[in-house]
């Protein structure tokens, strides 16, 4: 799943499975990022990637959701299930959809991996009226302090490739987005951080979130 | 197949029971008479009235008439989808696809299949009848658009008492049906799945359609087009027609893998122009084949209606503005599917259509099936094909409010 960040790295297979109402409850963070969701909403799920998050948010939300995936296993997986999911390019095609189509635009834990990230977060707020993003934090201070002591990049369990393999080319500190954000025009309503074990510790993007948060994740719309 | 009950006089365009001695039956029945007591206008100026249409239909329609699935067929199909077919005696085309527990499953979904206008299977076409002469159409016969086709089965559909199918689902020329439909009807189609097709015909594929064309008119047997008179049929050029278009349903990889530089029992060259290599033996027998099955002139129209097709043309050519529905998103849910190895129909023009639906919001899947078959694979065994044709349709059926049922491949 190129385009997409996984857990377990870069060989994770496609599961064999549709997600269904009665699996166990879904991670942490995508439970989160659904919570953000209003029920009955357009939803434009963007890197999908299995269509876990569309599935749990079509099932329990009632939600029109529509993904758009790079990898044609994800989104051959998601079709067979009855999910709506085209095979795209975040980084080209969403200049194809027309502003405000959707109340809110998902993208989980890819924008580290855009070619473009500033003009794909641009996009997300000018097709959604709100973008749900999550994000790792190279923040974190493990990961500081793992550069520092070590002197090599960082690989984390849910980093968990090389420098030279690693599909995501555009890492940041929640600092470094909140930032972006400000400059472009987006504001952000809320953050949500994260602790390694995928545990919500708090809302708010400071100092001492950008330290502990393992990943964030922003409820963002244009100003 | 299940005959249904026709609602005779209740459409806009009524309809009357076929009268087989008024045209030559050819045998393909049913036939439904189309556009009795108002003419059906064509895109060439042309009105048709009192025309047949011959059809097949296979399971059965359910009480609120919301599981019909129209099958729109390929330039040479038919509508013997599955069944056999009485005229090659052969099995229908998309057996693999459609039947009790296919993807396509006739057991939940009632399931019609029209032959085109144009055609020569029973519905009306140059091989028929002028009604101003009595002889054969030939040449005179009015040339007919993907459109024109599209309103035929539109009153078909009507007269089969259907106000909206559940989907409509072609390849390749089926595939622009398809599309036509989604855009001129919108209200009447859930779902749409265009397989392997395009927003328009290339120039590439124009091309090719011409070389069939100017095979068959250089046929003398073609006698300018008035063959059935003189009781001729020009098959050597219908014959080299199928051949050189028979190339463009292959790939490269696939006819390396099937024949390479084999030759055809014979150890070694003959120095001659026999078919000394199996692709030639295998060319030659498509074409034999096909002559025996296929109408020349019918050729000539269809292949022109593809030529025609152009969707965004028909919109200022403006793609997107063909999947708006007063001014909204199209309402039709679309399945848009291609093959890695179509280069008749390349993945880059499903992407096309794709992106014009993505530009209104529409709703959308896009798959490419992975395969070395080329444009032929929508007609193959091809697993994940029927996988992702099965899942949108179980999909769309949950979001229709009709039953849904887990399908194994076999």
């Amino acid at each position: 799943m190129i385009g997409r960040l996984d857990p377990t790295g870069p060989s994770a297979a496609v599961p064999h499975r549709p997600p269904h109402r009665s699996d166990p409850p879904i991670r942490t963070d995508l439970k989160l990022i659904a919570d953000m969701i209003e029920p009955g909403a357009r939803v434009l799920d963007v890197g999908c990637g299995d269509g876990t998050l569309l599935a749990y948010l079509v099932h329990t939300k009632g939600v029109d959701g529509r993904g758009l995936e790079l990898s044609m296993d994800g989104v051959k997986f998601c079709v067979n299930h009855g999910l709506s999911v085209i095979q795209g390019d975040a980084d080209t095609d969403l200049k194809d959809y027309p502003s405000d189509a959707f109340d809110y635009v998902i993208l989980s834990q890819t924008l580290q991996a855009m070619r473009a990230p500033r003009e794909v977060l641009l996009d997300l707020v000018r097709i959604g009226r709100r973008a749900v993003v999550s994000l790792p934090n190279f923040g974190n201070w493990r990961i500081r302090l793992w550069l520092l002591a070590m002197g090599r990049m960082p690989i984390t369990q849910r980093l968990g490739y090389q420098w030279w393999n690693t599909p995501n080319i555009h890492l940041c500190t929640i600092t470094d987005f909140v930032t972006l954000c400000r400059e472009v025009g987006i504001r952000i309503e809320d953050t949500v951080i994260l602790d390694r074990s995928d545990r919500i510790r708090g809302h708010g993007a400071g100092a001492l979130s950008n330290l502990i948060a393992e990943q964030a994740v922003f409820l963002l719309r244009r100003c | 197949m299940g005959l249904v009950t026709l609602t005779l006089g209740t459409t806009p365009m009524a309809t009357e029971p076929f009268a087989p001695e008024s045209v030559a039956d050819h045998g393909h029945l049913p036939r439904i008479r189309l556009a009795v007591s108002r003419p059906m206008p064509l895109d060439c100026g042309v009105m048709l009235s009192d025309f047949p249409v011959a059809y097949q239909t296979y399971g059965t329609l359910n009480a609120d008439r919301s599981n019909a699935i129209l099958l729109c067929h390929a330039l040479t199909g038919d509508q013997y989808v599955i069944g056999g077919n009485p005229v090659t005696g052969k099995p229908g085309w998309w057996e693999i696809m459609v039947g009790p527990g296919r993807p396509i499953d006739t057991d939940r979904f009632f399931v019609i299949c029209s032959n085109v206008l144009g055609g020569c299977m029973g519905t009306v076409g140059p091989m028929d009848p002028d009604p101003a002469t009595g002889r054969p159409y030939g040449i005179n016969f009015p040339v007919i658009t993907i459109g024109d086709m599209v309103r035929a089965q539109k009153l078909l559909v009507e007269s089969l008492g259907i106000e909206q199918l559940f989907c409509v689902i072609g390849g390749s020329m089926g595939g622009m049906q398809v599309l036509q439909w989604a855009s001129s009807y919108p209200e009447a189609v859930f779902a749409a799945v265009p397989i392997a097709t395009a927003p328009r015909h290339s120039a590439q594929n124009i091309a090719f359609g011409e070389v069939g064309r100017q095979a068959i008119m250089a046929d003398p047997e073609w006698c300018g087009g008035a063959y059935l008179l003189s009781g001729r049929r020009p098959e050597a050029g219908l014959a080299v027609a199928r051949m050189a278009a028979h190339i463009t349903y292959l790939s490269e990889t696939a006819l390396h893998r099937k024949f390479g530089r084999n030759l055809q029992d014979r150890p070694a060259f003959t120095y001659g122009f026999d078919a000394d290599f199996q692709v030639e033996s295998y060319l030659r027998y498509q074409g034999s084949a096909f002559v025996d099955r296929f109408d020349a002139n019918s050729y000539l129209y269809i292949t022109r209606a593809m030529d025609y097709f152009d969707l965004a043309a028909e919109h200022g050519g403006v793609l997107p503005r063909a999947f708006l529905h007063d001014g909204r998103a199209t309402p039709v849910r679309f399945c848009v599917i291609s093959f890695s190895s179509d280069w008749l129909f390349p993945t880059t023009v499903s992407r096309e259509i794709v992106h014009g639906l993505n530009a209104v919001a529409a709703n959308v899947s896009f798959v490419e099936v992975t395969t070395d078959k080329g444009h032929d694979a929508f007609l193959l065994d091809e697993p994940e094909l029927h996988q992702v044709m099965h899942g949108f349709l179980d999909g769309c059926a949950a979001h229709r409010g009709l039953p849904r049922r887990r399908w194994a491949p076999r």
